[in-house]
Order: structure tokens, then C-alpha cells, then sequence
């Protein structure tokens, strides 16, 4: 399965996450989003860019829990919970956003 | 999970918790036994539970500093041991003993580590409600 993108072949698996980390640039994460209906706007990036850090540093997709807790460490309880993140994005947090940033499915994710 | 997910504060009590103890035996790479085990310690945290992770044996290589796995082809999940905190699994012994015969030390490992005796690690496992071996 494959996303074409900017004339590309993106490979993804069965719930749309691509495979190959190195494959992500900022356009992709728009056109993944559009494709669910998302327009990006300030708030997301800065969800997906703390997600990519995370990535970087971790080498893993932290489960929701962790998220919310980082979140809450780094901009405060206004970012840092459930509600907010799940306004942004209405599929999960973890799912949709790691999908967005290009990671891989969350560990612990069922 | 999903629908647990949305809420903020789960219906917890105490009889929920279980105290798991993970014990790392293995080399790092050649099998999938230390990744594997890394994968259900995240979930098990994950789920709130009770979470000890030992290192023993080669098991102790798991977590040593500066792991190069370009030759072997595999991903350095090193890095990953360090989230576990994030987790809150604060609960990480290695073995004296297997540290030891190795000419590793405490300063030598990603995560700070408890150091313990073959015998002190006897009785923390005596303590658990589960303990999985990898």
C-alpha cells in the first residue's frame, strides 16, 4: 500500500502509517491530515513537532498517557490533556497525530 | 483502549495494580527476546501497573552506553530505556554479580539502575504477583 504523493510512491501500512520514517517532510503531514479532513493550524504542528522531538530522542511513539503528561510538563495544563488534544484531533491523539508526524503506531496502542 | 483513552481519570483501584517484574537476560541484538520485552514493559506501564525491569547475565548489555548497531543492521533501541521514565518505571536493577564479570559499572548503563546481589534479586522477585523472563 502506498500514498502518491509529489509524484512519489510513499509506502504505508494497512492504517495509513508510513513505514519508512525518512519518507516524512512538513507537506506530507498536510496532505495526511487533509485526507482526514484536517486543515493544520498552529496548535497541531506544535503537537507534531513535540511528537517528532519525542521520536528523535525516544525512538518510539509515547503512549497517550506519556503524551498528555510531557505535553503538560512543556506548555502547561492548557495543552497538556486529553480534551484538548482530542479537539485537535478527533481520531486519537496518539494515532492520529504519530500518523501526521509520520511515526510509527504507538507502543501499547491496541 | 480507545474508549479508556478519552477519559481523564479511570476508574482505578488497588486490586487492579499487579506487581510484574521484566527480567532481561539477553544480549541486546542477535534475538528479539530484549526488544520484545522492552515492548510489553512499555505496555504493561502503559496500563499503570506495578513495574520492576532487572538485567542479568548478557541482559546487562541491554542498557550499556554507546551501542553502534549499523554493522548488525537493527535499530539501537537503547535510547527507548531512557523514556521509561516518562513511563514512571523508576524500578531498574541490574545484577552485581553479572555487572561485575563484565567490567561494567553503574556509570556505564543510559538509565540510572539500582545495583543489587543475585540474593537481594531473589527477594524482590519473591515479592512480585508476575514476573516474565526474555
Amino acid at each position: 500500500m502506498a500514498y502518491d504523493f509529489q509524484g512519489k510512491s510513499i509506502d504505508h501500512d494497512e492504517e495509513g502509517f508510513i513505514t519508512d520514517v525518512g519518507d516524512w517532510s512538513p507537506e506530507l503531514a498536510s496532505f495526511l491530515a487533509e485526507q482526514e479532513g484536517i486543515a493544520l493550524g498552529d496548535e497541531h504542528w506544535e503537537v507534531i513537532n513535540f511528537l517528532r522531538d519525542y521520536y528523535n530522542e525516544y525512538q518510539i511513539a509515547p503512549a497517550i498517557r506519556v503524551l498528555v503528561k510531557q505535553m503538560k510538563k512543556a506548555f502547561g495544563p492548557e495543552k497538556g490533556n486529553n480534551k484538548y488534544l482530542y479537539e485537535l484531533f478527533p481520531y486519537g491523539p496518539a494515532k492520529q497525530a504519530c500518523k501526521f508526524a509520520g511515526l510509527p503506531k504507538p507502543t501499547g496502542c491496541i | 483502549m480507545a474508549e479508556a483513552e478519552t477519559l481523564d481519570d479511570f476508574d482505578e483501584t488497588d486490586e487492579d495494580v499487579k506487581r510484574f517484574m521484566f527480567v532481561n537476560r539477553k544480549a541486546p541484538y542477535g534475538t528479539i527476546y530484549a526488544l520484545e520485552v522492552l515492548e510489553m514493559v512499555l505496555i504493561t506501564g502503559a496500563f499503570d501497573q506495578d513495574v520492576s525491569v532487572a538485567f542479568l547475565d548478557d541482559g546487562v548489555f541491554q542498557i550499556k552506553k554507546g551501542q553502534d548497531t549499523k554493522a548488525v543492521n537493527m535499530k539501537n533501541f537503547s535510547p527507548t530505556y531512557r523514556a521509561l521514565e516518562g513511563y514512571d518505571i523508576e524500578k531498574l536493577y541490574v545484577e552485581r554479580e553479572s555487572m561485575e564479570a563484565r567490567g561494567l559499572a553503574p556509570e556505564d548503563f543510559v538509565v540510572p539502575v539500582k545495583v543489587v546481589s543475585a540474593a537481594e534479586l531473589a527477594d524482590l522477585m519473591a515479592e512480585q504477583d508476575v514476573i516474565i523472563s526474555g
